[in-house]
This record gives structure tokens, C-alpha cells and sequence, in this order.
């Protein structure tokens, strides 16, 4: 398994400061989030084990206060900027971040907490016809057709993709903000006394015409 | 009566709802009916003077407020009497509006969020031609999307001066797969692009691409990417060099 590495090492076992170097070098060589399964495997230790030891780093890192932080994202972990960094990178890298418009967040919040949904559940949602705005968070790759729903007409279903957690720093759907929830917005009325004005209402529209 | 009106960038019906119950401080439990009805009204025919294009869903709401309305004016049977979240006709519209706002505040809650590439920012890594993968395990099927992308990719290059042709020799499908099996014989893995020739015409490309479709679909093939928008590679699905050139008709595969 260990073919294509230059050095061909022994896989013997690694003191734990060996540990700690090549799971650190193996997070800051991974293209995306790397798995602490995909770790345990190169490494041939117990999951368990990475898993600790990648938390020392995720703090050792924090307690610094360095440029870079160990991040948990997508079900894996990378090495990420902090945000107040973000100002001199802007200046050195120069491009202009993808900028959302509203549709488009108003769309993908509705497919992150309802997935998986149709493209008709979303319209019916906003009111609005949804089509352009699918198109464009496809083609970001933050959604992903998911399958075929088994009604009349087979349509698509949508949920957000792996791109979607790295983008928004979340380690999985579970990371999510908590929807405010329908109750409470309502906290502020009683329900009893919301349905007395309700009748009441009825009246007011007659004899405003 | 001048009514000043400020056309604002509205998401749909539903925000344009939203927005004058908030200006009018409405409670959304106890919409005024009427007096709503006559202000979306009022901002529809402003639209409409300044012959912005007043969108189907607009006029859709437009009607189901005038019918909320009219369901307001007649009188309550007492025989219908129970639950008064049933019998009130505004109790569908009530639902909907809570459960739009709900999404539009998640919606502004996502883009405060610090981002990748905004906020955030993540290693570079050197394109992926770059370096030579060796390693298959790391390889992701294609999705139908990546497909469709690397498709009109291939076109949009390939947009020659249109010149009008009458092309006589017939390519065909079976002709472009065995072409594809001949060239993918031997190796290991073959890359999307290579299949084609120097410089397709759209016609070899649309029939070649058909002929890798129908090589997956025979599992002869199998279709995957080393990173999520790498190159696409064909892989034989078959181990050995067992393909060999198979009479195919193009009436069985549904192509003239």
C-alpha cells in the first residue's frame, strides 16, 4: 500500500512526536478536508488515536494565536486562515469573492434545511419561480441532485453537496444554525388571544368596504 | 390621492407581503386584509406604469388575496364553527409568510457566516495536470454534471466559422466506440479529452461523446476524476485486455 512513497519507509511504530509531525504534514498536503479514517489508514494507528491527537493540534493551534487554525470541516480537517487575516490576503491574492444574491441565499438555506427537496417544494417556499437560481448554485457546486422523487413526473431532488460544509466552515449538516422556529416568532402572542382578534378582524374588513 | 410608492428589489409576492405588513406594522397574526390587498395592488399598477414586467406570481397573489378577502366577507356558519385556525381563510397565507420569513433570515444569517474565499482561506494547490496521480484509490465517480460541463466545454472550443456542409461519409456510434475500445486497448486508463481527435468538427464530438455514454451504459467503461474538477478519465471496466472490437448495430443502440 505504501508503494508510491519516495522514502519506501518502514511502517514501524512511530514515537508519538512522529505521530504528531506527520499527521500535521499530512492535514497541510490534503487538497481537501482529510478524513481521520483516510489518516488512520496512512498511518496504520486507531482512528481514536488521530482523532486526539488532531484535537491537540486544533488547540495547540488556537492557544498560539497563529495566521492558520486547524479547522473540522466537511466530516475532515484543513488548515485555514483566520478571518482578520483576511484583509492583507484580499490585497495579495486580488480576486473579488463570489458575491450571493439574495434569491440565491434565500434558495440554498431552503435546500440545506429541507433537503432533500424538489425544485417545486423550493418554489412553492419563496413563491417564485427557482430555476436560474438552481442553475447558478450547481453550477457553484453547492447543491447536487440527489435522485428522482418517486411521485408523478419523477422530479429532481436537491441537497447541498460536500462543497457546501467546506464553503461555510461546517462540519456537517448538524452544524447548522438553528432555525428560528415557527413558535418562536409566535412567543409574543398567545394563541388564544391571536384567534379572539382573528374573529374580530372579519368584522373590521366588512366595514371597511 | 398620492400615494408615494418606492419600488424596491422585491424576492417575490411573498417579500413584497412581508414588507408592507413591516411598514405598516402590522401584527402577522391579524393581517388587515383589505387594507394589504389595496396597497400590493397599488404597488403592482406602480410596477406596471413604470412597465416593469409584473411577474405571473405576482398576479397569482394578487388573486389570492382578493379571494382571502372575499372568504373574510361572508358570514360564519355556526355549524362550521371549531377550529378557528381552520375557518380562518387567511391561515394558509399566515403559514407560508412565517415559513418564508423563516428561510429569508436563514438566508441572511448564511451570508454572515464567515466563507471560504471571502473570509476564510484555504492552501492553493498546483492544477492537477500538473502532477501525476498514481494512485486510484483517490479517483471520484463523475456526476452527471461534471459530464455535462466537460461536454459543452469540448463544444464551446470547437466553435468554428460556420461553414454549411453537406457531410457524406456517415459516422456512427458503433464505429466511434469500437474507435474509443481500439484506442483504451492496452492502456490503463485513458483521458476524456484523448479520445477526440486534433480538432473535432461537432458532429464527431457530439457522436463520440454518445459512444462513451453508451460504453458506460454497457459497463464497459467506467468514467472518474481524480479531484472534483479534474480531468475525466476512462477506465476499462473489464480488467484484462479482453475488449474486443464487438459488432454493434447502430439500430439496436436507437441512433440512425
Amino acid at each position: 500500500m505504501m508503494k508510491f512513497h519516495p522514502l519506501n519507509w518502514e511502517m514501524t511504530v512511530l514515537a508519538t512526536s512522529d505521530v504528531r509531525k506527520n499527521i500535521e504534514a499530512l492535514v497541510f498536503v490534503s487538497e481537501s478536508p482529510i478524513k481521520a479514517d483516510r489518516v488512520a489508514e496512512i498511518l496504520e494507528m486507531k482512528k481514536a488515536d488521530v482523532k486526539k491527537v488532531l484535537q491537540e493540534l486544533q488547540n495547540e493551534y488556537r492557544a498560539a494565536d497563529r495566521g492558520i487554525y486547524l479547522d473540522e470541516v466537511s466530516e475532515g480537517y484543513q488548515f485555514r486562515t483566520r478571518q482578520e487575516c483576511s484583509g492583507a490576503i484580499h490585497q495579495l491574492i486580488k480576486t473579488r469573492p463570489f458575491r450571493f444574491s439574495r434569491a440565491a441565499l434565500e434558495t440554498l438555506a431552503i435546500i440545506a434545511y429541507r433537503q432533500p427537496v424538489t425544485r417545486a417544494e423550493v418554489e412553492y417556499l419563496r413563491g417564485v419561480d427557482s430555476g436560474g437560481v438552481f442553475k447558478t448554485l450547481l453550477e457553484k457546486q453547492l447543491i447536487r441532485i440527489l435522485g428522482k422523487k418517486d411521485v408523478p413526473g419523477r422530479p429532481l431532488i436537491y441537497g447541498t453537496s460536500k462543497e457546501f460544509l467546506e464553503f461555510f466552515g461546517m462540519r456537517d449538516l448538524s452544524a447548522l444554525p438553528t432555525l428560528k422556529e415557527f413558535s418562536d416568532l409566535a412567543t409574543d402572542l398567545p394563541g388564544e388571544e391571536g384567534a379572539a382578534v382573528t374573529v374580530d378582524v372579519g368584522e373590521d374588513a366588512e366595514i371597511d368596504v | 390621492m398620492s400615494y408615494e410608492i418606492k419600488i424596491e428589489n422585491f424576492e417575490g409576492p411573498l417579500d413584497l407581503l412581508l414588507h408592507l405588513i413591516k411598514k405598516n406594522e402590522m401584527d402577522i397574526y391579524n393581517i388587515q386584509v383589505a387594507d394589504i390587498t389595496d396597497q400590493y395592488l397599488r404597488i403592482l399598477d406602480a410596477m406596471k406604469s413604470l412597465n416593469l414586467d409584473v411577474a405571473g406570481e405576482f398576479l397569482l397573489m394578487a388573486a389570492t388575496l382578493l379571494h382571502i378577502k372575499s372568504k373574510l366577507l361572508l358570514p360564519i356558519h355556526d355549524e362550521e364553527e371549531g377550529d378557528d385556525d381552520e375557518l380562518d381563510p387567511r391561515a394558509e397565507l399566515v403559514r407560508r409568510l412565517l415559513e418564508y420569513q423563516k428561510y429569508k433570515d436563514a438566508g441572511e444569517a448564511f451570508d454572515a457566516m464567515p466563507r471560504l474565499n471571502r473570509d476564510i482561506f484555504a492552501r492553493k494547490f498546483p492544477s492537477p495536470e500538473l502532477v501525476v496521480s498514481d494512485d486510484g484509490e483517490e479517483m471520484i465517480a463523475v456526476g452527471i454534471f461534471e459530464l455535462v460541463d466537460a461536454f459543452q466545454k469540448l463544444l464551446k472550443e470547437t466553435s468554428d466559422p460556420y461553414i454549411h456542409e453537406i457531410n457524406i461519409d456517415k459516422l456512427t456510434v458503433s464505429d466511434r466506440i469500437n474507435a474509443i475500445l481500439s484506442i483504451l486497448s492496452g492502456k490503463e486508463s485513458l483521458s476524456f479529452l484523448d479520445i477526440f481527435e486534433e480538432k473535432p468538427n461537432k458532429p464527431v464530438i457530439v457522436v463520440t461523446f454518445l459512444a462513451m455514454l453508451e460504453l458506460v451504459r454497457l459497463r464497459l467503461i467506467r468514467l472518474m476524476q481524480n479531484s472534483r474538477c479534474g480531468n475525466i478519465w476512462l477506465y476499462p471496466a473489464v480488467v484484462d485486455d479482453e475488449i474486443s472490437p464487438f459488432e454493434l448495430g447502430d439500430d439496436s443502440l436507437g441512433y440512425i
